[in-house]
């Protein structure tokens, strides 16, 4: 997708589910930032609290640890005057084998609106879509998805540059597992950015743009693909490092993290490659010292801190954008 | 109007002006711009959204929430909320929730260009630019220079399209 004036937001459209950014248009991602412009200043306000969403409940359903997004999710909820329910599978009936589809029947029946739902496995809140009244967000699954989080790194970029049409964004680390680098790579190349990915073999295996790339068409025609992280470094606007998912390095892709991190961490020396005011991002939780180093990470190029300080914008604007279920007698 | 926002207020010390957006807030900046002629002083004027604070999310789309912007502070002040239409009163209902998240003011008023009837509220404009007696399902629709490059205010009636 190539454009050259200035992508005009339209209002934002409403949507009952946000599942990824494949079926996000250039003029809907462009509205989701200027909500989000909107969405900071109530939060830089003295009563950080707008009464838009009273009334409604939103219930998180987490089945996979998580801190950033799911405070973030919840504080967004809170502002925008919403119920905030917080359920995490240890502790809940998933425990005694409940099924899924049978939580969240029990969810919906508590009039829930909005269910944010992180999964580990790819495709779950898909299921629940087709299945429920109430609006469904994903909150990342498994390996496939995860588009809050892709749209609060887009948001940052286009903080700091502006705009995302022609940027160098350098995505490293664990590509085959991160859902995190899934949806920016949809995003990023709908927004027009030049998107590097940057692995080794076994986690960036050669057909994993698949059959999508020989098609001239398609947003991801463009993707460079590099296994030496000093090539994908150089002339870099944005380099984003991939949580090393150790917790599924069992499979044997690296022979081990002292290797992966010697020639795969981001390091000062690295960094000094790409253009003197790249912006270094991270989804978080970081493991210091493998993927990144810790001076990079708090260095004066990190933006790592304020991500997560976006994050709680980008959500209010999308949770403002997701219709709810019409209740009868209303 | 400038003229009888400062007979009213008594010169324009305590004033500030808050436009809502998006068509209020250009008429309060040319409404301070004539305040300073004659007071060779200009009110203070702020942007304020009032998207998020609406009592009516239907539709198909949501309204665009613009970036509130009100760099002072409002307390004590005697705030003058300007908007294009006054209409039902609901997005003024909505205003001043949304202004009273900022500060206590010493006193709201309202300045209007356009003043078409059919209120649904208790509220009243302090100031009227024109009163334009409508039908309620006409729409009043208020074109700005800074907005949309020319100054009108047409009545469109919806049977004749």
């Amino acid at each position: 997708m190539k454009t050259t004036a200035p992508v005009q937001p339209s209002p934002l459209p409403l949507r009952r589910n946000i599942l990824d950014l494949d079926d996000y248009s250039v003029e809907e991602i462009a509205s989701v930032f200027q909500t989000t412009d909107a969405m900071k200043e109530v939060l830089g306000r003295e009563i950080r609290k707008v009464p838009t969403l009273r009334g409604k409940s939103i219930i998180t359903v987490f089945y996979e640890a998580s801190t950033r997004t799911r405070v973030s999710f919840e504080q967004a909820g809170k502002v925008l005057s919403a119920d905030v329910i917080n359920v995490s599978s240890s502790g809940s009936s998933a425990e005694k084998g409940e099924s899924l589809y049978n939580t969240a029947l029990t969810l919906q029946a508590m009039n829930a609106d909005i269910i944010v739902m992180r999964h580990p496995h790819s495709g779950a809140p898909y299921f629940l879509a087709r299945h429920l009244k109430a609006s469904v967000i994903n909150a990342g699954d498994g390996t496939h998805a995860h588009p809050t989080q892709a749209l609060l790194d887009m948001y940052t970029m286009r903080g700091h540059f502006g705009r995302l049409q022609g940027l160098k964004v350098t995505i490293v680390g664990d590509i085959l597992y991160s859902r995190v680098g899934r949806s920016n790579l949809w995003g990023l190349t709908k927004m027009g950015a030049e998107v590097t990915l940057c692995a080794p073999p076994t986690l960036l295996p050669p057909d994993f743009l698949g059959s999508r790339r020989a098609l001239e068409e398609h947003p991801f025609a463009a993707v460079k693909v590099e296994t030496k992280v000093e090539r994908a470094l150089e002339d870099a606007n944005v380099v984003m490092a991939l949580r090393l998912q150790l917790e599924r390095q069992k499979a044997g892709h690296l022979p081990s993290l002292r290797e992966y991190s010697r020639l795969y961490c981001i390091t000062p020396k690295r960094l000094a490659l790409a253009r003197p005011d790249v912006l270094v991002m991270h989804p978080g939780p970081m493991n210091e010292g493998i993927e990144i180093d810790p001076e990079v990470a708090h260095g004066a190029q990190s933006v790592i801190e304020e991500q997560v300080t976006n994050g709680v914008a980008a959500r209010m604007a999308l949770l403002y954008g997701v219709v709810t279920p019409v209740r009868s007698g209303r | 109007m400038a003229h009888q926002v400062l007979e009213h207020n008594r010169g324009v010390e305590a004033v500030v002006l808050v436009g809502i957006l998006s068509r209020g807030y250009p008429i309060a900046k040319r409404l301070a711009e004539w305040i300073e002629r004659f007071e060779h002083k200009a009110p203070p004027v702020g942007a304020l959204d009032i998207s998020l604070y609406r009592d009516d999310l239907a539709g198909k789309v949501r309204p665009t929430v613009r970036r509130t912007d009100i760099p002072f502070p409002i307390e004590g002040k005697c705030v003058i909320l300007i908007d294009d239409v006054l209409f039902t009163g609901r997005s003024i209902r909505a205003a001043m929730d949304a202004l009273t998240d900022f500060g206590r003011p010493s006193a709201i008023q309202l300045g209007v260009l356009v003043d078409r009837g059919h209120r649904e509220l208790p509220i009243r404009a302090d100031y009227v630019g024109k009163n334009m007696p409508t039908a309620f399902e006409e729409d009043v629709a208020v074109r700005l220079v800074e907005t949309d490059g020319v100054d009108e205010v047409t009545i469109i009636s919806k049977d004749k399209p």
